[in-house]
């Protein structure tokens, strides 16, 4: 009996992993904005439907919140303003948690239902990957307001053969193959910082980003003294602290998101490793810093700080004054050009006729030739997908929150 | 060499963390024969009661360390033994003479719950809170190495905690009770033991070690997310078959050998800190394979 019982519960035990990732939070709270003011529009064709994949809940639920009001506001505006003709706009979010899996789910939701146009999302690209081949297989149009990873556009050899991998694929943020380098650059010429240690978490995001970061702090003379791993979810990073101490790095690169980066930065002080830590947007924001980033660290973020932006300040303007409760965040801004862009696409694909899934190539081609001056900046699209909008920002911690330090493009 | 030291200190926090919550895994075990996969759950309440004590208690944060540590891991421990307490009531009791399954499964469903409650009720519970540490900031030197004093703190407590619970089985009237419990509840009840006395008192004597765990953990790695329970009560799970479910002390050699496998295995073996789960595993089926009791199991028996 016994014997049995100690393997019925390995097996659970094995479960139980599998389990885990799919403990789930349905939280839906409409923040703010309703989508429901009469207007004077001619809404008489119907609902479409703007979809958002984002993680709502968890660990990254403060940039996800940020995406999903940003949009909501546009598409707000967008019916008041009656930008598509004869339709009225409604917001779908949906949760992924940061997890591929919830995503490939949200993604599959969203194609099963006809009146969805086009898809806001995802925020990590990990989740990309499992998001963008569903909705490219029911050719629905997908603008990325957070993917850096440079696969998701041009393929896995982006360098030397770059390759479309999904038609129905665009993001407005810049990709790792400039964030990295950029983040080199200021790490080694005006940080002076020549002893790098690299610390990722094993995602398709935070791998892409330090390989780029690497091969460029190479170029530049620097020494990337060692390079280890930490689980995704770990939040004791002493074993790894006393792996790299020995190397005596002047800084640390973590390619992840804030809830490692956070207590990383703060453990290695505790064990008197008082060096800065630097990452990309993914660590990039106020989090970070409750959680442990401390005075120094750096990051790295896509676009010019938006409050500095004379573009964004309509904006601003307009996601104060509809009283969303999180503000918004590293992708507001983004994400607010994205589900603009899919609606600008739209009313153009759509002209004075009626939606039907038939229209999804127009959109798409829509999409294309797409610009307009956003939040961001100018949004436009190369033959990629990725936004012909690269420029960056190095932030640092200072007191309690980030403060720019450098903007500009990478330029080799 | 200094990098040896400081990762099996590494080792040795981690094993004490470890060691402390599969105590709960394995007492648990000995007596009623249930793997309950929710013990990690209430590791982690615990550590949330003391974080509640520290953010919602007016003073404690102005207090010298070693009157708000202690409020801190009594509110922590309240907090565990409560729910430890229910969840044996309502969720294990009226399952007792089911088949072994249905308690297993239901543990996992009241992990699943508690996580979810937590993350729904206590507030920003959402996503990871910094936990407080200002008052023991103190890193203490020894010989080429440095170790947070909460570090220091978590081996001494494991060990503390461990020997006197041992102590407690081994020496008092309730202890006894206990013993004859695990061997034959029948016989046990017919002595005059009350077994569902005996049974609530294990689960307390777990609660309150993984209470005072949680606490512990969260000020050492300073931050806190309704998921620190999982993993570590998935390692505690692991520590308590090394060594032999039902021990008490093979738990805490177990943990102590799963904290050193983690931190040596990462430094040291091929993969470095991206493998270092991998090891864990890769001894424990190794013992497994060679000692299916673990270590300090007792062996096979048939058993009415």
């Amino acid at each position: 009996m016994r014997n049995q019982t100690v393997k019925a519960a390995a097996l659970v035990a094995a479960g139980v992993v599998l389990l885990a990732a799919c403990s789930t939070n349905k939280d839906e709270s409409s923040g703010g904005g309703s989508g429901n003011q009469s207007s004077s529009c001619d809404q008489s064709k119907g609902t479409l439907v703007v979809g958002v994949i984002a993680p709502l809940s968890g660990d990254l639920s403060a940039l996800g919140a940020g995406i999903k009001n940003a949009s909501q506001l546009a598409v707000d505006q967008a019916n008041k303003e009656c930008k598509v003709p004869g339709y009225k706009l409604a917001l779908e979010p949906l949760d992924d948690e940061r997890d591929p899996t919830k995503g490939a789910q949200a993604a599959t939701k969203l194609a099963s239902e006809d009146g969805v146009v086009g898809v806001v999302g995802t925020l990590n690209s990990s989740v990309a990957q499992s998001v963008a081949p569903i909705l490219a297989q029911n050719n629905i149009l997908q603008i990325s307001p957070a993917n850096t990873n440079d696969a998701l556009t041009k393929g896995e050899d982006f360098l030397k053969s770059p390759k479309r991998v999904w038609k129905t694929y665009f993001r407005t943020c810049t990709v790792d193959s400039f964030q990295g380098p950029y983040a080199a650059n200021y790490l080694i010429d005006k940080a002076g910082k020549k002893n790098i240690a690299i610390v990722t978490n094993g995602l398709t995001y935070g791998e892409g980003l330090a390989d780029t970061f690497t091969t460029q702090a190479e170029k530049k003379g620097a020494k990337i003294v060692t390079r280890q791993k930490v689980g995704e979810n770990d939040t004791d990073f002493s074993s790894v602290i006393a792996a790299i101490k020995p190397f005596n790095p002047d800084a640390v690169y973590f390619g992840g998101e804030y809830p490692g980066a956070g207590p990383l930065s703060k453990q290695l002080a505790s064990a008197g490793l008082n060096v800065p830590v630097m990452g990309g947007d993914g660590i990039y924001d106020k989090a970070f810093i409750e959680l442990g980033g401390k005075d120094g660290d750096l990051a790295t973020s896509v676009g010019a700080p938006t409050d500095t932006l004379d573009s964004a300040k309509a904006f601003i303007k307009a996601y104060d004054g509809a009283g969303f409760k999180e503000g918004y965040s590293a992708y507001g801004a983004f994400a607010y050009d994205a589900a603009n862009a899919i609606i600008g696409s739209l009313a153009k694909a759509i002209g004075s006729g009626e939606w039907s899934s038939d229209k999804r190539d127009a959109l798409l081609t829509a999409v294309g030739e797409y610009s307009a001056d956003g939040a961001t900046g100018t949004v436009k699209f190369d033959k990629f997908g990725d936004s012909t909008n690269t420029v960056l920002t190095v932030y640092q911690v200072k007191g309690s929150d980030w403060a720019p330090v450098q903007t500009g493009k990478f330029e080799g | 060499m200094t990098t040896l030291l400081q990762q099996i200190a590494n080792g040795l926090v981690l094993g004490a963390t470890i060691g402390l919550i599969a105590v709960g895994y394995t007492m648990v075990y000995g007596i009623i024969q249930l793997i309950n996969f929710a013990h990690g759950e209430i590791f982690m309440t615990g550590a949330f009661g003391g974080l509640a004590v520290w953010r919602f208690v007016p003073g404690v944060k102005d207090m010298d360390w070693y009157f708000a540590l202690p409020l801190m891991l009594v509110g922590g421990v309240v907090v565990s033994v409560t729910i430890a307490v229910l969840m044996e009531r309502f969720a294990y009791r009226p399952l007792r003479n089911a088949p072994r399954l249905a308690p297993l499964i239901t543990a996992l469903g009241v992990s699943i719950g508690l996580q979810e409650a937590v993350r729904i009720w206590f507030p920003d519970a959402d996503r990871s809170q910094s936990f407080p540490r200002e008052f023991v900031k103190t890193q203490v030197s020894i010989g080429p190495i440095e170790v947070p004093a909460t570090g220091l703190l978590l081996i001494a407590v494991s060990i503390a905690l461990g020997a006197l619970v041992q102590f407690y089985i081994n020496k008092s009237r309730l202890g006894r009770a206990m013993r004859a419990t695990s061997q034959d509840p029948d016989t046990a009840r017919l002595m005059g033991v009350n077994p569902d006395r005996v049974i609530v008192l294990t689960f307390v004597i777990g609660a309150i070690l993984a209470g005072v765990a949680g606490v512990l953990y969260g000020m050492h790695v300073q931050t806190l997310g309704v998921r620190a329970g999982f993993q570590n009560g998935i390692f505690a799970f692991t520590a308590a078959v090394l060594g032999g479910i039902g021990s008490l002390p093979g738990a805490v050699v177990g943990a102590f050998v799963i904290g050193m496998v983690k931190t040596l295995g990462g430094q040291y073996l091929p993969g470095g800190t991206q493998y270092d789960y991998v090891w864990i595993f890769v001894v424990l089926i190794l013992v497994l394979v060679f000692r299916p009791q673990g270590l300090f199991g007792e062996s096979e028996k048939v058993r009415a």
